[in-house]
């Protein structure tokens, strides 16, 4: 069992809250920092994408997971940070103007489905978030002059301060910095006043305006925090796969995204990496399994069959996700063996309407 | 200029008309009660002052600043905080981030610095736990700081809701029944705390209640209302001894 | 011209039924239980594919392949809420969704699996199919106005049903208050059983009416997206309201189709309910929502 001493107030502000924590992560940046020695290439290849999706997975979780929004529509900020940086590399523009502006872009769009959305939750917004996302989608397929249409447009690779980053290890270094800085302002966002502001709109809009919380103001900023993220992560995407087409942002793409934080863990940062890595190993696992699936049967359902029975499990069972998991597992072994199965269990509450007709 | 003055308050919802023309005035520095029988329009009257619908008549004066037309989260940053009769409190979030999320109004840090967390930034947050502690210490919550709100009894959670309050730092604090759902101890602590509240920490008390024991110790004046109207003003005594008022709790004589 | 207009209205309200009709399968469902079944479109896709077993398979005539169709996917619909739903009864509404769509794609990737249907395109041979109507200059397809008529008889079905039975007023007061319904002896759960079976049955109907226009395979149920732009328009958690607001929709899309631009079709329908959204989110017939502090 560890015990934690409390010896000043610095202490709850700082970021690892013991030496424990510190060793791991420390262990985990090295093993991430030396992945290009024991990783293969495909191995290094998916820790591009789970990097990548983690960027973005961070952008939903602090929209869903900690204001408690809804948003089925962000592939479509995906798409115009994805169609920002490959328009502008196109033009000439150096790397790191061009991310920023995709970041800025995508707040923009962020912003522009924040504001309307002010009025609405729930379904409504989820909603909203999907027309959204439809209406953007066409709209690339549509203006072909600029987006290049079903077409779609090449990428050169990333050109940074001069030196190209045309090899697996220099795209990873690339993304797994921007990583660690997307979740080091996550981290920062959520231990000041700012994050404080979201998680009360998440859990009572009413009594977090009348502690002086601007509702307008957060949530707007909550989406357009959010849209930025996922714009840097669709500029690396677009680097990734050096072609984009509208294909790549249709609703499934969102309704991935949202899978990935629920897998992940609603309400855990440490989600958003979880949920990716196993959203982009479970196709692979599904591969090996369609051989030994019955006769007869065709193949070609079986992943969206797991993806939904996986889905399903894990919000009946497992509410709290992967880190939910892990952090049961974990609790299990710090307070062994004093461990009680209620500990992490829901309130069960009752649906009660707030509807007046 | 008064502290805080209501005058010819009204609102109707649709046909029903659930405050009629309510007016009092609230002196700096007192605990002024609003007592009256269930369906009275009490609590109707705070979500009107925090304005989280507009009146549909009179005027609410803060010092002399007209609240209207504002949203709710000004008034908090005018210095008013408020409870609410069915706690709405964080839940997925501890005591202390509760309480944390009372001291917004005092924030002093910018989007960009809290992204990069500037050692201002930090400064800033544990001023922010130091101001908060002394609420923990004045409400005897430092048991309960990192627990849960939604694993916590009734009792505690009231007082969780005062301590949110207080920890906007308020010069003027409404709480809406704050003693409903507490046993005689937990009132008698609210008793206590509200004497200190008004007492050492100077802040003046608009309260809605029930209780007539806790009215008549902590209140120095004492409004009633029935269905939507006043009815009487005065010291706890005088109020609880008027005809009407005793009419509308308990009928008129036959 | 007239003529010409007529058609596609026709067309339009014809399409419109069928949204309304998947529409009104989930707004069922939300006025019982509040959730959103995102997987109504692949409920009605399933459908489809149960009729077209019977027909083809079987060989059974038209019209005993829409009741087996209708009864199986009521007992499907019902054993979804008794598995998947019920276990996460009183959850926040958005992970009740997120569950509804794993049932969608379950629903689709068994469909793709199964070794008679797989990812094939198939018809079910329907008796009016190429029958037309003839008033003056206008040219109307039986099949379109079937569905019209189809649709409405439906309609009168469910009413009498919601209206002159102890079941439809149950299943308001479990829509409003669970706990409170558990205390005056509603079986909450058996009554959200029952009223999945229900919009279960009612999307099937729906996907044998549409099976002839867009063929049955296994990503049709994307048409049922196109159900939510009808039900918010018409208001949602209003029965008739979905039914006007699927028609809206059809006739929307038939006339963008026609007179706009390559495209305009596709989206139509949600540019329309982006705007409702924005300016009149409670719809026409909707609701209001307030929280009461």
């Amino acid at each position: 069992m560890r015990f934690l001493f409390k010896t000043g107030y610095e202490q709850d502000v700082r970021l690892f809250q013991h030496g424990g924590q510190v060793f791991s992560y420390g262990l985990l940046a090295v093993v991430l920092l030396l992945a290009p020695w024991w990783a293969g290439d495909y191995v290094m290849s998916q820790l591009h994408f789970i990097a990548i999706y983690s960027i973005v997975g961070f952008g939903l979780m602090m929209l869903v997971g900690f204001t408690g929004q809804i948003s089925l529509g962000h592939a479509a900020f995906l798409a115009v940070g994805a169609y920002t940086e490959a328009l502008m590399q196109a033009a000439g523009v150096p790397f790191v103007i061009s991310i920023s502006c995709a970041a800025l872009f995508s707040a923009v769009a962020g912003v522009i489905v924040g504001l309307p959305a002010l009025r609405l939750k729930g379904i409504y917004l989820a909603i909203a978030t999907l027309a959204f996302n439809v209406i953007v989608e066409e709209i690339i397929t549509r203006w072909e002059s600029l987006t290049g249409g079903n077409s779609g447009k090449h990428l050169k690779p990333v050109e940074l301060f001069g030196i190209r980053l045309d090899t697996d290890m220099s795209f990873y270094y690339l993304c797994l910095g921007l990583t660690v800085l997307c979740a080091l302002a996550c981290a920062n966002l959520l231990r000041s006043p700012t994050g404080r502001a979201f998680v009360a709109i998440r859990d009572s809009e009413i009594s977090a305006s009348c502690l002086g919380v601007d509702l307008a103001w957060y949530k707007t900023m909550s989406f357009a925090f959010s849209a930025a993220l996922t714009g840097v992560g669709g500029a690396l995407y677009a680097h990734k796969l050096a072609f984009i087409s509208p294909e790549q942002f249709t609703l499934f793409v969102s309704i991935e995204l949202v899978t990935i934080v629920i897998l992940g863990g609603i309400g855990f940062l440490h989600g958003a990496v979880l949920g990716s890595a196993f959203v982009i190993v479970l196709p692979q696992l599904i591969s090996i399994a369609k051989d030994w699936l019955p006769g007869g049967l065709v193949p070609t359902g079986l992943q969206a069959v797991v993806f939904g029975v996986i889905l399903i499990l894990f919000i009946i069972f497992e509410p709290l996700g992967l880190y939910g998991r892990w952090l049961k597992v974990r609790t299990w072994f710090e307070l062994f063996p004093f461990y009680r199965r209620g500990m992490f269990r829901r309130q069960k509450s009752y649906m009660k309407s707030e509807r007046l007709r | 200029m008064s502290f805080f003055k209501v005058e010819n308050l009204g609102i109707r919802f649709g046909g029903v008309v659930a405050v009629d023309n309510v007016s009092f005035e609230v002196k700096r520095g007192e605990v002024f009660t609003i007592i009256g029988p269930n369906g009275a329009g009490k609590t109707t009257i705070f979500n009107l002052i925090g304005l989280l619908y507009p009146a549909s008549s009179g005027r609410i004066l803060y010092g002399d600043r007209e609240l209207t037309g504002f949203a709710p989260h000004r008034v908090a940053e005018l210095g008013i905080a408020r409870t609410f009769q069915n706690i709405e409190l964080f839940e997925h979030a501890t005591v202390l981030q509760n309480l944390l999320i009372g001291r917004h109004r005092h924030r002093s840090t910018s989007l960009w610095q809290e992204l990069v967390f500037t050692p201002g930034v930090r400064r800033a947050e544990v001023a922010h736990r130091e101001a908060v502690e002394k609420v923990i210490d004045f409400l005897e919550l430092a048991k309960v700081r990192d627990t849960l709100v939604a694993g916590l009894p009734y009792g505690v959670r009231k007082v969780v809701e005062l301590g949110r309050a207080l920890a906007t730092d308020p010069k003027l604090l409404l709480l809406d029944e704050p003693s409903s759902g507490l046993n005689p101890e937990e009132t008698d602590d609210m008793a206590f705390w509200i004497e200190d509240i008004k007492k050492h920490l100077g802040i003046t008390v608009l309260m809605v209640e029930h209780d007539m024991n806790l009215v008549s110790r902590v209140s120095d004046r004492v409004r009633a209302l029935n269905m939507g109207k006043a009815i009487a003003e005065g010291t706890p005594a005088e109020v609880q001894a008027h005809p009407k008022v005793i009419e509308a709790y308990l009928g008129a004589p036959v | 011209m007239l003529s010409q207009v007529l058609q596609l209205l026709v067309a339009g309200v014809s399409q419109g039924c069928v949204y309304a009709l998947v529409a009104l399968g989930f707004v069922l469902i939300y006025k019982a239980t509040e959730t959103v079944n995102f997987a109504q479109g692949d409920v009605m896709m399933l459908g489809a594919f149960f009729a077209l077993t019977a027909s083809v398979m079987m060989g059974w005539p038209y019209w005993a392949t829409i009741l087996f169709a209708v009864a199986v996917m009521a007992v499907v619909g019902m054993l979804t809420e008794r598995l998947v739903l019920r276990p996460v009864l009183g959850h926040p509404s958005f992970t009740v969704v997120m569950i509804t769509i794993g049932v969608g794609y379950v629903m689709r990737g068994v469909v793709t699996m199964m070794p008679g249907w797989g990812t094939d395109t198939y018809q079910i041979p329907t008796p009016y199919i190429d029958q037309v109507w003839k008033v003056g200059a206008v040219i109307l397809p039986v099949q379109q106005l079937m569905v019209i008529v189809l649709t409405a008889g439906l309609c009168v079905v469910l009413y009498m049903f919601f209206r002159f039975t102890r079941i439809g007023v149950a299943m308001q007061a479990t829509s409003q208050n669970q706990l409170a319904a558990y205390y005056m002896g509603i079986p909450v759960r058996r009554v959200n059983m029952l009223i999945w079976g229900i919009s279960a049955g009612v999307a099937a109907f729906a996907g044998i009416l549409l099976a002839p226009s867009t063929f049955v395979h296994s990503n049709m149920g994307f048409i049922g997206l196109k159900a939510f732009p009808a039900a918010v328009v018409g208001g949602f958690g209003s029965v008739p309201g979905s039914i006007v607001g699927g028609l809206i929709i059809g006739v929307v899309e038939a006339l963008a189709g026609f007179y706009l631009a390559e495209g305009f079709k596709d989206v139509a329908a949600y540019v329309v309910v982006l705007i409702v959204l924005l300016v009149w989110p409670s719809g026409i017939f909707g609701e209001t929502v307030r929280k009461k502090v």
